[in-house]
């Protein structure tokens, strides 16, 4: 298996803060990767240089063999990367199907003259959105609630609703930002197999920022630990779980 | 009673007029939260757009129409790249001045090429019509009907397209939508494009309705259908279309029964309390205050 997503040596510096130092990791295609680490360790401002918010202040990042670094956000979305956030980012006075919409409807032409000239197309356009945007709610089990406004929905199914509207972009990797908060252990565990479920039903590699432990260790191949910017391990769940940095990073040194 | 009837076909084509007008504030402020302050001046140019072309070419109503609001429409999408987005992060108060100094640099081009005010020609005959005693024009019956078939095709738009649709979500999280692969910039193109082409058509309409147009003719309007924009609650759609048609009728109903002069001071009085009640306007909605 292939690399589909390598950071290179990448840097983000905020005045004098390094949030990422000279980070260096690749996710294999296929992969469930996780990244773990202390809070402000710099897990989130990682997806931000990946997704194009940031970027890097120094190295590149390279996705299925093609620069991202520079790119627009929109730009790397539609290249395969879709994103779900720490705290939910749904269109919550927008529909559920819409909220989908959007997403799907990325795929089709933006430009002031396409909109024009697709006008004539715009009833077949709509049909196809709907459709397939229908499709891939009932598959998430949230067809019935379509109509319903996004912010009204409960809020593990507004997370559910959320991974929906990144697999409408038809990802090839997803980043998961901290898919498990704010959720119970019988309902991590319930997300443990949906996660499982998008990823072989999707063919989506998933790069996901998790804190719960069980989540992390029963889904990901391999885990990459952050700590203050900086990599500090990399492996699969059972040498980081044995990892000494690891647990001092996590519990603190012991002092001696 | 007649005399009201009568008012009241006069007060719908104003407010039909304003509506249109109001709607570009709106979709701008739905995308940006900005208030475009050269909107008037739009306004303005889409009458002068008019007279241009239909002194050139004797088209048909329609196609000079769409020429227009395409030529008008363009106009504001230009202003938004070269003047708007270079300052998008910048400080709000900097981009009103700047929307302001746009409308002013419009206002004086045109009025420098154009010192006088010009009579706006008849672009067909205009023939009354009476309806039990109401007398109503071809070119009122245009004008209402032209400015509620946009409105009601923009009001398709912004719900039934991915267009649309982006719109709406730019206006409630403009930070997650280029994460969804939707260019942000472009839809924000659009916006003005719409926008000011609603802007140039209520030009175009109101040049034909009260034929002369000057340099000047955008401030005072423009005004106007902002207040109405805020009236109906800034941002949505349908509010903007109901305070156009609001202001419209309360003009037209103050100068049926009381001296002219009277017009602006009631019909802002009446906005006023209208605000003091409903602060985020008749249709808007008070944003969701983080907890």
């Amino acid at each position: 298996m292939s690399a589909l997503l390598e950071v290179r040596n990448v840097s983000r510096h905020f005045g004098g803060l390094k949030a990422i130092a000279e980070c260096d990791f690749s996710v294999t295609e296929g992969h469930a990767h996780g990244i773990i680490g202390p809070n402000g360790a710099g897990k989130t401002t990682l997806f931000n240089l990946i997704t194009g918010i940031y970027k890097p202040t120094a190295g590149e990042i390279v996705f299925a063999g093609e620069r991202l670094d520079g790119l627009r956000p929109s730009r790397i979305a539609l290249k395969g990367i879709g994103r779900t956030f720490q705290n939910i980012r749904l269109f919550k006075q927008l529909t559920v199907l819409e909220n989908v919409r959007i997403a799907y409807d990325s795929q089709l032409r933006y430009s002031p003259l396409e909109a024009l000239l697709t006008l004539p197309r715009m009833g077949r356009n709509e049909a196809e959105s709907i459709a397939k945007s229908s499709a891939l709610l009932e598959a998430f089990g949230l067809g019935a609630l379509s109509d319903s406004l996004a912010g009204d929905l409960p809020y593990g199914l507004q997370r559910k609703l959320e991974i929906a509207r990144a697999i409408a972009l038809k990802p090839r990797l997803l980043l998961l930002d901290e898919p498990a908060a704010g959720l119970n252990s019988g309902e991590t565990a319930a997300l443990t197999e949906f996660l499982r479920w998008v990823r072989t039903e999707y063919k989506v590699t998933l790069l996901l920022i998790e804190h719960h432990m069980h989540l992390v260790m029963g889904l990901c191949d391999r885990i990459t630990v952050l700590d203050f910017g900086q990599k500090i391990a990399e492996g699969t769940p059972e040498e980081i779980r044995g990892n000494k940095r690891v647990i001092e990073a996590y519990l603190g040194a012991e002092e001696e | 009673m007649e005399y009201f009837a009568q008012q009241a076909i006069n007060a719908i084509q104003l407010g039909a007029i304003y509506a249109l007008i109001a709607l570009g504030y709106s979709l701008v402020y739905g995308v940006l939260t900005m208030i475009n302050f050269a909107h008037g001046d739009l306004f303005m140019v889409g009458a002068f757009f008019c007279l241009i072309i239909a002194s050139l070419f004797p088209l048909p109503f329609v196609v000079i129409l769409v020429l227009v609001m395409l030529s008008t429409g363009f106009l504001g999408a230009l202003i938004e790249r070269v003047a708007y987005r270079p300052l998008r992060s910048a400080p709000r108060v900097s981009a009103i001045i700047t929307a302001l100094g746009c409308g002013l640099v419009i206002e004086n081009l045109v009025s420098s090429l154009s010192p006088y005010a010009k009579p706006m020609p008849a672009l067909f005959s205009v023939t009354g019509y009476n309806l039990g005693g109401l007398s109503i024009s071809s070119l009122q019956i245009l004008i209402i009907g032209v400015s509620i078939l946009l409105m009601v095709g923009l009001d398709f738009f912004i719900r039934r397209t991915s267009f649309g649709m982006a719109m709406r979500a730019i206006s409630f999280d403009s930070r997650t939508v280029p994460l969804l692969g939707i260019p942000l910039n472009k839809v924000i193109s659009v916006t003005f494009l719409i926008g000011a082409g609603l802007g140039g058509a209520a030009g175009m309409l109101y040049g034909l309705a009260y034929p002369v147009i000057a340099a000047s003719m955008g401030v005072l309007v423009g005004w106007k259908a902002f207040i109405a924009a805020v009236v109906g609650g800034i941002g949505s759609i349908r509010g903007a279309v109901v305070g156009g048609f609001i202001l419209g009728l309360v003009e037209v109903m103050t100068v049926a029964v009381l001296p002219s002069t009277y017009r602006d001071l009631i019909a802002y009085s009446l906005l006023l309390v209208i605000l003091i009640f409903k602060p985020y306007g008749l249709l808007g909605k008070a944003p969701n205050q983080k907890v």
